[in-house]
């Protein structure tokens, strides 16, 4: 079990859980998170230079590393395993943003309860990106979304207890549908007479879930992973989420666990049910279109600045399901990438406004101002991450939109045309919301005296922004690497699959 | 007679023994050395447990003309039962050591272990005359343990209300039987599945209505649940852990037996719907209700109505799987259960406090006591990696299997749905204790060594019984 290398991005989390536990002091504490985290990084990164020699080398199984150990007999339910690059590329970000996070949260009040729960949290994480059963994705998929209840009730800030509630009973309902979809799944694995089965690779090449049960199992997966990937109607809980959690989680939140939605959908829902999927997609295409632009327009009009930012993650996370839902490989290629580009920004985003909230204790940006001058490097910072956000070229944002839009729009049909342009235009809005949030809170004069006292960005706080900065930029001038790990992923069977090309 | 068919009854005979020990020594026993009760209690008891172990692998066999009958299954979910009892009784040393109860101390196990033996015989009958002796050894000492803080009130009120529901329910259920009687013209379980055949009329789906309720108000389901929160909080607390625990399994899977063994026939034409409507009732009221409760035990009394519909659940599967989901599910609730309860005894022992609001504000002065209580409500609302997670799923699974009905589907996402109102209350408590700030939380205590022991079994078994594998396999084996 052990000579697989896989299985170590759920043995180190657990090791650092025993090892939060035993630690004394604050020190200790934050060597554990901070070891433990650039381990399961550098472990991602070796992964991922021996995905890329492999895939050079013309192996071409869908995907690599597999293994799967018996855990239920009875059930067929085994702990398997297995990556490709568009679940490399998700292990590296979660790496890197558990990094940031670390550092995010240095003087975190009760740091040994906090850890406990992110590395919890992060467990769930990791295990759903290498899972390839069914069962085990499922379960660590919810083993992902209980801590955020405490670690929001607690840490948190606001009307936290409101938005813990929410947020907890929301996913968690979402998460009631997926089992459903993934128990009827399961009893429509294999033809007849042949033994059912949970692991998405057997699924896919027995291709046997009727057509009738596409049509209902694609909605129910789909749904379920949607509202974690904040779609319409179901993305209410992700801004008082978000506003209101603390700094690492809402970065882990927004960064991480909302690509779970994203990399469900796919994963699952589209990839096992192809031909509900091609047929059904208008209806979630409407839906995502809405999150794409409402997202954005909400985000122009609210004044705290984790609602503009959680309003502006529902609309980049509707980009990535919308993305998904063309079924070309482009558009595709375009979802992974914004998925790696959002997380980055919106960690960045989220880590700034926890800096600034923690020094002027405010995040109404109609009480702050002229911060270019008090906080000039956080204020960089801040631009940086907005610009990356409104797409501008050399940043990662530019890179996804640009390829998502142009993959979209290979579809001839009226109908996607009008939606591509419709979420185009939030590319717009976007640029209003991200502009108006710079010129009140960086620029022009200082709102209040008593923040002429604030020092900058201590050397944590620069690390961890800097490390994202240098994420976001290096996706911006590379594309090409991270279009060349995912592309290798769409092999010949899943093109079969989707029925693309 | 054949007096060896006696050794059939290997089980019951030796909960007898053990019966009986604890019996003759708090007769017999003079002030001084009836202090020694309890611990006879509990070890004979862990004795009994570790028998029934060795007897899993006994050949199924039947006694007295076919009355009695076990089987690896029947033991399996006897030794449940057991592990259960003990845990139970463990719980309850320091509350039976405390200065009203220990004058009398000595009932509350010989009741306990007397209720036992009854469960038993109403497991393993195949005869209605043997399960309604089973079924009323069972209730009546039960009724005593309700009133045993006979100095308050409100267990005085639970008594009542227990007697009556209890002979109410008795009633019903035997009318019930009366009518099947005069159907089949016999009995035996096998007997009747016979006698029926064809009999499909008014009569026998009054009959089945009968029967049906009389069990309903036994396993507490909805709309026979009304007497449950008012027995369980005024019961002692570890009564009140023992009725939601063991008197509920034992019952649920009586009713298994009975609706499958002996009405399995006439599933689709008379109790499928009857069942679904009971179950969606019972999930949805019972989950309902538990979010306005304040106190404790009344909050467990309804999550414990909503659990019941979740065992009920694996009896629409009526298959194998659908057994032994049953049997892990009340195994896994056991644990769950009781190491909430285990929790609310320590409290109220050691401060008589038993509402919400007093909790808040624990997890600062009994950082312990308030993950234990926390893993208890993760395992009740169904959060991996805690064993309830698995117990919902492979109740889930049971019921789905090899069906491509609709109605399941819905009753399933009825079910799903409502496991999400029960997380918001399950919650509550978490908040209760982690989150919210109190002016006077409870302070920081050491509970006594058999309360710390019963929690550390139940938190192991909430981290254990999911993760490995082992034992839903085993059950699974056995039933298969």
């Amino acid at each position: 079990m052990f000579s697989n290398i896989l299985i170590y991005f759920v043995v180190i989390p657990l090791i650092m859980l025993l090892g939060l536990f035993l630690c004394r002091n604050i020190q200790q504490i934050r060597a554990v998170a901070v070891t433990g985290s650039v381990a399961l990084t550098a472990l991602s990164i070796w992964l991922l230079i021996d995905y890329i020699g492999l895939r050079h080398a013309g192996v071409t199984d869908p995907m690599l590393w597999v293994d799967s150990w018996e855990w239920f007999a009875p059930l067929n339910i085994h702990l398997a395993v297995g990556v490709d690059g568009i679940s490399i590329a998700m292990l590296i970000l979660t790496g890197v943003i558990l990094i940031t996070g670390s550092f995010a949260s240095w003087e975190i009040p009760q740091p040994k309860e906090f850890f406990l729960w992110l590395v919890l949290l992060s467990t769930g994480v990791y295990g759903f990106f290498i899972s390839i059963d069914l069962f085990t994705m499922f379960m660590f998929y919810e083993v992902a979304l209980i801590p955020m209840y405490l670690l929001i009730g607690v840490w948190g800030s606001g009307n936290k207890n409101y938005s813990a509630m929410k947020l907890t009973l929301m996913l968690m309902g979402g998460s009631a549908f997926l089992m459903l979809g993934l128990i009827g799944i399961y009893y429509h694995s294999a033809p007849e007479g042949q033994p059912l089965t949970w692991n998405i690779l057997e699924i896919a090449r027995n291709g046997a879930i009727s057509h009738g049960w596409q049509t209902f199992l694609f909605p129910m997966t789909f749904v379920g992973f949607g509202v974690l990937g904040a779609m319409f109607p179901f993305h209410t809980w992700s801004p008082d989420g978000h506003a209101s959690a603390p700094t690492a989680v809402s970065m882990l939140h927004a960064g991480v666990l909302m690509k779970l939605g994203g990399y469900g959908c796919f994963r699952v829902a589209i990839y096992l049910m192809p031909q509900a999927a091609h047929e059904l997609a208008w209806i979630f295409i409407i839906l995502t279109g809405i999150s794409v632009v409402y997202g954005a327009f909400s985000a122009c009009v609210q004044n705290d600045l984790k609602y503009i930012n959680a309003y502006s993650s529902v609309s980049h996370c509707g980009l990535v399901l919308f993305a998904i839902l063309m079924l070309n490989t482009t558009a595709m290629t375009g979802a992974i990438m914004q998925m790696l580009s959002h997380g980055l920004m919106t960690a960045l985003f989220f880590a700034l406004i926890g800096m600034i909230y923690g020094r002027t204790h405010t995040r109404d940006i109609r009480e702050m101002g002229g911060m270019m001058q008090i906080l000039p490097y956080l204020s960089v910072c801040y631009v940086i991450a907005g610009m990356a956000s409104l797409g501008l070229p050399g940043l990662s944002g530019f890179v996804a939109e640009m390829t998502i839009f142009v993959g979209s729009f290979q579809h001839a049909d009226l109908f996607h045309r009008i939606f591509v342009i419709v979420a185009c235009s939030s590319i717009v809005t976007t640029a209003v919301y991200i502009l108006r949030v710079v010129g009140k809170l960086l620029y022009g004069p200082v709102y209040d005296e008593h923040h002429m006292s604030l020092t900058d960005a201590k050397w944590w706080e620069r690390t961890s922004t800097a490390a994202l900065i240098v994420c976001v930029a290096a996706i911006g001038f590379f594309p090409n690497f991270f279009v060349d790990l995912i592309k290798f992923t769409f092999s010949p069977e899943i093109f079969t699959v989707l029925g693309l090309n | 007679m054949d007096y060896s068919q006696f050794l059939a009854l290997k089980q019951e005979i030796g909960l007898l023994i053990v019966f009986l020990l604890v019996f003759l020594t708090d007769t017999f026993a003079d002030k001084k050395s009836a202090k020694a009760v309890p611990y006879i209690a509990c070890i004979f008891m862990l004795a009994q447990t570790a028998y029934g172990f060795f007897l899993s692998h006994a050949p199924a066999t039947e006694a007295f003309a076919g009355m009695y009958a076990t089987s690896p299954v029947l033991v399996a979910i006897k030794n449940i039962l057991n592990v259960g009892t003990l845990i139970v009784l463990i719980q309850s040393l320091k509350w039976t050591n405390s200065e009203f109860v220990a004058v009398r101390r000595g009932e509350f196990y010989e009741l306990t272990l007397l209720t036992l033996l009854g469960m038993y015989l109403m497991i393993s009958s195949r005869h209605f005359l043997m399960f309604i002796i089973g079924l009323e050894t069972a209730s009546l000492p039960l009724c005593a343990l309700v009133a045993f803080d006979k100095h308050r009130y409100e267990s005085h009120e639970a008594a009542i209300k227990y007697v009556l529901t209890a002979v109410f329910s008795s009633a019903i259920l035997l009318m019930g039987l009366s009518f099947v009687y005069g159907l089949a013209g016999t009995l035996y379980y096998d007997g009747i599945a016979i006698g029926l055949m064809g009999q499909m009329g008014v009569m026998l789906a009054v009959a089945l209505a009968f029967v049906i309720a009389g069990f309903g108000f036994k396993i507490s389901l909805v709309p026979f649940h009304l007497w449950t929160a008012d027995v369980y909080q005024g019961a002692p607390t570890s009564v009140t852990s023992y009725l939601s625990v063991i008197s509920k399994g034992s019952a649920a899977f009586a009713f298994l037996v009975v609706l499958t063994q002996v009405f399995g026939a006439f599933y689709a034409d008379a109790w499928e719907w009857m069942l679904y409507a009971l179950i969606v009732l019972t999930i949805t009221v019972g989950n309902l209700f538990a979010i306005r409760q304040t106190n404790m035990k009344r909050f467990l009394a309804f999550s414990s109505i909503s659990q019941a519909g979740y065992i009920m659940l694996a009896i629409v599967g009526d298959n194998a799987m659908g057994i032994s989901a049953l049997m892990f599910y009340t195994l896994v609730y056991i644990f769950s259960n009781l190491a909430a309860f285990g929790v609310i005894g320590a409290i109220e022992n050691a401060t008589g406090k038993v509402d919400m609001t007093d909790y808040n504000g624990l997890y600062k002065t009994n950082p312990r006591l308030s993950f234990t209580m926390m893993l208890a409500m993760f395992s009740l609302a169904g959060i991996p990696p805690f064993a309830g997670f698995f117990s919902k799923f492979f109740v889930f699974t049971s019921t789905l299997n090899g069906t491509d009905s609709a109605a399941l589907y819905v009753l399933v996402l009825i079910a799903l749905i409502n496991t999400i109102i029960s997380l918001y209350y399950y919650l509550l408590v978490v908040k209760a204790m982690f989150i919210n700030d109190s002016e006077q939380p409870i302070a920081t205590f050491r509970s006594a060594c058999s309360e710390r022991l019963g929690m550390w079994v139940c938190v192991a078994g909430i981290i254990g019984l999911g993760i490995v594998s082992y034992f839903y396999d085993y059950l699974l084996t056995v039933v298969g």
